[in-house]
């Protein structure tokens, strides 16, 4: 599957649908795509890493609770975040490396802020590969 | 997104009744404020599925809401408006939404459109400089731990204390700019580390300040109680919420009530409905957290207002009085307040979640602050960059059908990524400024997102609640210069 994420239409915010040959790789294209509607991320290196551990009560709650990690980790420690490993996944667990750089104004043109990813139309799906779906307030 | 193809009754011109036999679990029936060409519109997307999975939450009354401005939002309708009883029924940190307290201030000033025409770019740079904005945008206030709950508990009365402003500012502010009920410890770390840099911040999205001029007056006498007193006057608006914080408060009281609707045994249409009742814990605990973001809320637009006076002086090289800059009102459009209202001859506590609504009460409501008490609570709606805002008053037919509650802005009709595939920021800049108004974006992206032709034409959504009843119109301006975050 080439394509690592698409972008959905939505009035008032955006949402994606990302994908994967295995769910790790579709949560980890779903971060992909998050940074990728803030900034150029071809424009962000890797240099730093934060470990990330969340739990939930599902699949579909962890993909949010991860997701909203990433966006607090951004916006209190100034990070964008461009590569994902994603080491650990169960149904109520996710253990991360999240690889990127401290934001520069200089280089870093942020194009829109995302603060926080919702609940709906949240998905997780295996067929033919995995997609997940989730909306983003912004 | 497929069209909505449920039924609508038409009740008259302006209102259509989804009833409560279009789906199982709906406990009253919904209700869309619209003329017959905005519905064509609403129903293009599943807007009023939304509406109609509002009315299943436990304990709601009367009729799930929809005001003319209403567009598909998450969970709820942006453009809704829900009352639950407070006995027994629910809370919904989704009725409130993640902007928590999001909302609009109106000051009013001396200046003639003549004398701030030659100095608008001027005005527009030194407001951009003096008032951060943009994404992750940091203030100039640095809080420490206790400071932070200060403001949580406190508000804009926190500001006003720190000279940020002046005590007739908190007057003319819903619930005097210092909601009461708050507790501090129900809000995480997290949202005090997001919140904390962020206060006196305008941030990003559809947050702006803009310079305007008044363009029509409707009501003479009532316009003059606020203030505006001709057309010609120039007026400042300001539009901007919790930031950071309140995103994280919502998020954090989310993952607890996903857990409190298994708990209780509610059974939602959608995830982002999620709620618990009023008087559990969990209820309880995200009133009092809820009530910290607003009054957060409250506490920048304060900071803000002083910042922006003070460009003002540099600019025009005369004092504040000498100005007239003084505050017209604020309204939050993101709020949960809990509310004594009317329902079928009975009185009851109501919860009343308006998630893109405004508070409309009429002259005479005892939250009406002393100098509207007979003209009624000022509505203050913005419009787009390109168009028009207006000024409105609540009315006691809003009290009696809408829970004292009217529309919040125009609208979006674009999705964003529609608006930015055909517009560029660049262009957009360019078009305002060939028409006089003068923009300064921390992002071209978002101001081609945020694009006149993205939204509905607010015109139409405020003579909609003025013909309803459920407002009424006072006065329009137009924008003369305008900061995006």
């Amino acid at each position: 599957m080439s394509k690592r994420f698409e972008v959905i239409e939505h009035t008032a915010d955006i949402g994606i649908a990302a994908y994967g040959s295995d769910l790790k790789q579709a949560f980890a294209n779903a971060a992909y795509a998050l940074f990728s509607l803030m900034v150029d991320l071809k424009k962000v290196g890797d240099n730093l890493y934060r470990e990330v551990e969340v739990t939930a009560e599902n699949q579909e709650e962890l993909l949010v609770a991860w997701l909203n990690e990433l966006i607090y980790l951004f916006e209190v420690e100034g990070v964008l975040f461009k590569r994902f490993r994603v080491d650990e996944l169960t149904a109520t667990r996710l253990k991360s490396r999240c690889y990127g750089e401290a934001i520069d104004p200089l280089r870093h043109k942020i194009r829109r802020g995302v603060k926080a990813a919702t609940y709906h139309m949240l998905k997780v799906e295996k067929d033919n590969g995995f997609s997940v779906q989730v909306l983003f307030d912004i | 997104m497929a069209r909505w193809e449920g039924q609508l009754k038409k009740i008259d011109d302006y209102r259509w009744e989804i009833p409560q036999s279009y789906k199982a679990g709906m406990r009253v029936p919904g209700l869309i404020y619209a003329d017959k060409a905005m519905l064509d519109h609403i129903r293009e997307d599943q807007t009023p599925e939304q509406v109609a999975n509002v009315a299943c939450l436990p304990g709601i009354v009367a009729r799930s809401l929809a005001m003319p401005d209403i567009h598909w939002g998450y969970g709820f309708p942006i453009g809704g408006v829900a009352a639950t009883k407070v006995e027994d029924g629910v809370i919904s940190p989704g009725g409130v939404g993640y902007d928590i307290n999001c909302g609009v201030r109106l000051l009013r000033t001396d200046l003639k459109e003549e004398e701030v025409r030659p100095k608008i770019e001027e005005l527009i740079s030194e407001l951009y400089r003096a008032i951060p904005s943009g994404v992750g945008s940091e203030g100039k206030l640095r809080l420490g731990q206790k400071e932070i709950d200060k403001v949580l508990l406190m508000g804009a009365r926190w500001a006003v204390e720190k000279g940020y402003g002046e005590a007739r500012d908190l007057e003319v502010t819903e619930a005097n700019g210092s909601m009461p009920g708050g507790d501090p410890r129900c809000v995480s770390t997290k949202a005090k580390q997001r919140g904390g840099p962020q206060l006196g911040t305008l941030g990003s999205g559809n947050h702006f300040l803009e310079v305007q001029v008044v363009e029509e007056i409707y009501e003479p006498a009532i316009a003059t109680v606020m203030g505006i007193e001709r057309v010609g006057q120039v007026l400042l608006l300001i539009h901007t919420g919790s930031r950071g914080f309140g995103h994280q408060v919502c998020t954090d009281h989310l993952v607890t009530m996903g857990a409190a609707v298994q708990r209780y045994g509610i059974h939602l249409p959608d995830r982002q409905l999620a709620c618990a009742p009023v008087k559990s814990p969990e209820g309880k605990d995200y009133f009092a957290a809820m009530v910290c973001a607003a009054n957060y809320a409250w506490a920048n637009r304060q900071c803000i207002t002083h910042w922006a006076r003070e460009c003002f002086t540099r600019v025009f090289g005369r004092s504040r009085r000498e100005l007239g800059l003084e505050m017209v009102y604020d309204v939050a459009h993101n709020i949960a307040k809990m509310e004594e209202h009317r329902v079928d001859g009975k009185r009851l506590s109501l919860c009343v979640h308006r998630k893109g609504a405004t508070r409309a009460f009429p002259a005479g409501h005892p939250e009406v602050p002393a100098i509207y008490a007979e003209i009624g609570q000022p509505v203050l709606i913005p419009g787009d960059m390109g168009r028009y805002s207006y000024i409105l008053v609540g009315t006691e037919r809003a009290m009696e059908d809408t829970f004292g509650s009217t529309c919040h802005g125009a609208g979006r009709v674009w999705s964003r990524s529609a608006a930015k595939r055909s517009l560029r920021g660049a262009d957009v800049a360019r078009e305002l400024a060939q028409r006089g108004i003068i923009v300064k974006a921390g992002s071209m992206a978002s101001l081609a997102e945020e694009a006149s032709e993205a939204y509905k034409d607010v015109t139409m959504v405020v003579e909609v609640t003025h013909r309803a009843g459920i407002s009424r119109k006072v006065a329009k301006a137009r924008p003369m210069g305008v900061v995006k975050g």
